[in-house]
């Protein structure tokens, strides 16, 4: 007899594509998921129309791995008809799962994006007076794209989710893995965190760790590295104390500190102020001037503390906005 | 009906607690806005405790310590010290006033000093305004 196909389909919101190219670094996996499961939705990869999703019956769809933050109304229509169809809905890749890259935009208001990308960006067409509009009318024709929201959201902020995936991108060896999880009979509990560990970064980090005294942060090419050395000891930023681990230390273990894209660690709520904590026990002065200039020295504060996580964090967005 | 700021202390037991204390004992008036919790340092004031206050509704957020150099654990203190100005410098990009943190050193013997910061805390909150951070995080989630 046979067995009835797994359905799956994966979708991308606001994204990069770097997500979808995670699935395809499986490698030869990639055959076996087609032996496994009937794609009926990949755009990446499959010529699949949005029309054909909404001809599927509610849970027709075994899984739905949605990669990219939730953008515009495009993206919300789309987690929302996805949800209805599919059993299981992964939050997957740092986008979808805390807001990723594009949730840095929360910084930032709508406005001040759009006329800076389409009026003062040095790469437009010169004298372009023209921002996209939800609606436009063109010799008598209405076209229209997608609205452009406020601020960025994380897939759970729209709908709920089964299961989230972290990484930027997710390593292929824990999509492999979660793929045969899921497809399997043995399922997390719903609300797991899938393809990622129950530790922090640096309990996985082989670097060795001492005392941290930092009286300057460098960025990662501006000293001569010692290999087998904590990054933080050497005032390299990294993530690792506040970060969850399950990437197989990618970062560290090339010389950059980690970036945070697993988010949060077990225990910890809020990535970028638990790293403040961090940081203020390792800065090595307790003269307040100092330590101004100290802090003065790490470019972008905000954003690198929460370069991954911010939708996701306490405050979530600028109230500026 | 006036707008009566909501602050949250978070006094160290050893120095600035027994100096609210003392403002207490001697009979010192200073505004009932300020709401007190006690750590056993000012460096078990997590950052993302001053956050999470904020966006639970606080106007603002006191921190209290002893002077540098008196604190009970010897550094915890100076660990206060580096991570406030950390956070306010984030705070700022979103868009959070200065005014709504802010670290004093408090001995055991100020109950004076504990009330005029309070006063003045409370003075410079009420000109602020409420804060906007918890109800901006429940408006509509569209938000379109």
């Amino acid at each position: 007899m046979a067995v009835k196909k797994l359905q799956i389909a994966l979708y991308w919101g606001a994204a990069c594509g770097g997500c979808d190219v995670a699935v395809l670094d499986t490698n030869e996996f990639i055959l076996d998921v087609a032996a496994l499961a009937d794609i009926r939705l990949w755009p990446i990869a499959v010529d699949g129309k949005y029309a054909d999703v909404e001809a599927l019956a509610d849970n027709e769809l075994d899984l739905t791995f949605f990669n990219g933050a939730v953008r515009n109304s495009e993206n919300e229509h789309l987690a929302k008809l996805l949800r209805r169809k599919s059993k299981m809905l992964v939050a997957f890749g740092s986008c979808a799962h805390l807001g990723g890259i594009p949730g840095l935009a929360n910084l930032t208001g709508r406005e001040e994006i759009l006329t800076k990308n389409y009026l003062h960006n040095p790469s437009i067409e010169p004298g372009n007076k023209k921002i996209p509009l939800p609606e436009t009318d063109l010799n008598g024709q209405l076209l229209q794209l997608p609205y452009f929201f406020k601020r960025v959201y994380r897939l759970a902020d729209i709908v709920p989710v089964d299961y989230c995936l972290p990484g930027c991108p997710p390593a292929p060896e824990q999509v492999k893995l979660s793929i045969l999880a899921l497809a399997g009979g043995k399922r997390p509990p719903p609300g797991s965190t899938i393809g990622a560990a129950e530790r922090n970064l640096c309990d996985d980090c082989q670097r060795s760790k001492s005392e941290k005294k930092i009286k300057h942060f460098y960025r990662p090419h501006e000293i001569l590295q010692d290999p087998d050395k904590c990054l933080l000891e050497q005032g390299i930023l990294c993530m690792g104390p506040v970060t969850r681990s399950g990437c197989g230390v990618r970062c560290p273990d090339t010389g950059l500190g980690c970036r945070g894209c697993y988010g949060p660690a077990p225990d910890v709520m809020d990535q970028g102020s638990k790293f403040i904590s961090a940081l203020g026990s390792i800065i090595d002065s307790k003269d307040p001037h100092e330590i101004e200039t100290i802090i003065a020295g790490i470019p972008d504060l905000t954003a690198i503390l929460y370069r991954f996580g911010l939708p996701a964090s306490f405050l979530q967005r600028s109230l500026k906005l | 009906m006036s707008f009566e700021p909501r602050i949250l202390g978070i006094l160290c037991n050893w120095c600035s607690y027994a100096g609210a204390d003392l403002a207490g004992t001697s009979r010192i008036h200073y505004p009932p806005n300020v709401r007190i919790i006690r750590v056993m340092c000012s460096a078990r004031v997590d950052p993302t405790f001053v956050v999470k206050a904020l966006v639970s509704g606080a106007d603002g957020v006191l921190i209290c310590g002893c002077h540098p150099g008196d604190c009970h654990y010897s550094e915890g203190n100076y660990k206060t010290m580096r991570r406030i100005p950390l956070l306010k410098k984030v705070l700022k990009d979103f868009g959070i006033e200065d005014e709504r943190v802010r670290l004093e050193w408090i001995s055991a013997s100020e109950g004076q000093r504990f009330a005029d910061i309070v006063k003045d805390m409370t003075e410079r909150i009420r000109v602020l305004g409420p804060s906007h951070v918890a109800c901006e995080l429940h408006a509509d989630p569209r938000e379109r």
